[in-house]
């Protein structure tokens, strides 16, 4: 050990570059793999803001497979709001949210604006977990009643108030009026929607202001121990059997789809590490050589060793402790520079969260650790090898 | 103590076998001062690493304290050269990283010696061959009579029976030689045995027994 040190300090420039090299290794299969981790996180924690244990029922039987969609022969029936109610009854169902979405005109005061307006149901604020920054989301009252309230988002309040009052103040939407009884909390975009930017109004006053009757699509929420299979089922069920035995939705599951996304970003993010690993397999050759010159340099060292009586498993020993030593302080410079550059990541892009997986830290050193091992054997069989007596005439 | 029957070694060059030795018969009792003398070339080197254990015969058997070690396993070669014999050679060969103390401790760390027991015994052999101030330089701070010291006080810290010595004196200076032979006299009184290789008659004279080698055969003992 004593010597392993010696031999590392005394040849500083030629043992830094090997570190160098194992370090660089190491930080990028961190970075890489932690960036690819947090891409994941952002991707699941998005969809969860979308709701968990959601399902969504799309009219027509529209699969999601591609290809085109059927112009011709079925004409899917619309999903109404009993439909919905229906789904409600279901002991599986713990929140029902019926979504209509068009665009209207909306004004208050002298301004005036096209914006997104969702008609639903009190249950929207269960399913898509709102918060409410003033005032109270839709009350629960017979779907079928034209209530004038809305929902205002926050972005759309600034936009027509400003910093004036807004709760109890009255909004024109299309051609009717709404009061409005609550604000949402600025939550950001989610998956394309942007809630900050709408109107929110009982399902029947979107039904009015739109003059139709049919569903963009109906959220639900399920029990968290419902069985995704046994629930699809009674959905269909029973939108077939209220549309004549046809069956004519589709069902998407939040939670498979988020599964998807999930296993599609894992194996990219150990793709790009298994890339990063690469540069480890490079620190590992790269150790070799140094050792190797390391070997021929010191021969007669060596053969003094084996004179005064060190066994060759010793000096086997010596060389692959000084290899091992290499490897060791370039993964723990390696480990540091990495976590630095995760952290300063999540500094320059708050979005991402900050997520250094463990298996690839592991992975990391591990591979670091093996390769030093590794390319430090053949140098250290070869310094073992040596005839004492020919290394010791070297002069 | 040391038995050497019908040692030959012989080397593979370009086709041709070469007898570096021949039929070396050869005993050495304990506390000798032999040296090994003749012309370049003529197989003393040889002979020193035959002794030494470096280097295995072609025929002949080597007797150590009466126990055939010819044919032994390199590791416990190893370790009877660690606990026999101390090496002092003509270049040195101490390691330039290491500084004066390392490089006297190395035996004893090889042989597994406790650190603060190796500090004890590097001390005092540092205080006896009169290197006390020179403990933290490196090889190359040192005079060349300082570094033959340092390898005298790493060869027999280990208290071996038995010093080998392949020419010590010829990469030093006349005085500095002196002194170094002088030092190696003293060990010898004190009854380690001295087996001194060297091609200068001046020092050769000096030994109680002297082996002359010409062409790998020992052609006088004396």
């Amino acid at each position: 050990m004593l010597l392993a040190f010696g031999a590392i300090r005394s040849h500083g420039l030629r043992s830094l570059l090997t570190v160098l090299g194992v370090c660089i290794g190491v930080s990028a299969v961190i970075l890489l793999t932690s960036l690819g981790n947090s891409a994941r996180s952002y991707v699941t924690g998005e969809f969860s803001e979308l709701g968990t244990n959601m399902i969504i029922v799309l009219p027509g039987r529209n699969e999601t497979t591609g290809g085109i969609p059927p112009i011709m022969g079925e004409t899917p029936r619309d999903l109404t709001v009993d439909d919905a109610l229906a789904l409600g009854r279901s002991r599986r169902i713990t929140a029902i949210a019926p979504l209509m979405i068009g665009s209207a005109p909306v004004s208050a005061g002298g301004l005036e604006r096209e914006v997104n307006v969702i008609g639903t149901t009190e249950g929207m604020q269960t399913v898509r977990h709102l918060q409410l920054a003033s005032g109270n989301f839709l009350s629960p009252s017979d779907p079928h009643i034209a209530a004038p309230v809305c929902v205002l988002g926050e972005t759309l309040r600034k936009e027509l108030f400003g910093t004036a009052k807004s709760l109890g103040e009255w909004l024109r939407i299309g051609d009717r009026r709404c009061r409005i009884i609550g604000v949402l909390a600025a939550s950001g975009v989610s998956i394309g929607t942007d809630l900050d930017d709408m109107v929110i109004v009982p399902v029947a006053t979107a039904q009015m202001l739109f003059n139709s009757s049919s569903l963009f699509r109906i959220l639900l929420q399920v029990g968290t121990h419902s069985m995704p299979d046994d629930t699809e089922r009674e959905i269909r069920r029973i939108i077939q059997d209220r549309h004549e035995g046809e069956d004519d939705i589709t069902i998407i599951h939040q939670d498979s789809v988020v599964a998807t996304f999930d296993e599609i970003l894992l194996v990219l993010t150990v793709g790009i590490g298994s890339i990063a690993g690469i540069s480890l397999a490079v620190a590992g050759i790269l150790i070799m050589n140094i050792m190797l010159v390391s070997v021929s340099q010191r021969t007669s060292e060596i053969g003094l060793l084996r004179a005064i009586g060190a066994p060759a498993g010793q000096i086997r020993k010596l060389f692959l402790a000084e290899a091992v030593l290499l490897s060791l302080i370039g993964t723990l410079s390696g480990l540091l520079i990495g976590f630095l550059g995760a952290v300063l990541m999540h500094r320059l892009y708050p979005v991402l969260p900050l997520a250094v997986p463990t298996w690839a830290v592991l992975a990391a050193a591990g591979t670091a650790m093996l390769t030093g091992l590794v390319f430090g054997a053949l140098p250290a069989i070869r310094a073992a090898r040596l005839n004492p007596v020919a290394a010791l005439s070297r002069r | 103590m040391i038995s050497l029957r019908k040692i030959s070694r012989h080397y593979q060059q370009g086709g041709q076998q070469l007898a570096a030795l021949q039929d070396i018969d050869l005993e050495i009792g304990p506390g000798e001062y032999i040296s090994i003398m003749g012309p370049s070339g003529s197989g003393k080197s040889t002979l020193l690493n035959q002794i030494a254990l470096l280097d295995r015969p072609t025929s002949g058997t080597y007797l150590l304290h009466g126990r055939d070690v010819t044919g032994l396993p390199d590791d416990e070669q190893a370790r009877i050269r660690r606990e026999n014999m101390g090496f002092v050679f003509q270049f040195f060969h101490l390691i330039p990283r290491l500084s004066a103390a390392e490089n006297i401790e190395i035996p004893l760390v090889l042989s597994g010696v406790d650190s603060v027991l190796r500090k004890q015994q590097v001390a005092k052999a540092m205080l006896s061959f009169g290197l006390q101030d020179r403990s933290t330089h490196r090889p190359d701070q040192l005079s060349g009579g300082e570094c033959q010291r340092v390898a005298i006080a790493r060869a027999t810290i280990m208290h071996p029976g038995t010093l080998l010595a392949d020419e010590p004196t010829g990469n030093l200076d006349q005085a500095t030689g002196k002194q170094v032979i002088d030092l190696l006299e003293q060990l010898n009184r004190q009854g380690v045995t001295l087996i001194m290789v060297t091609h200068d008659p001046a020092i050769g004279e000096r030994a109680s027994r002297r082996v002359k080698i010409v062409d790998g055969r020992i052609s006088s003992d004396a």
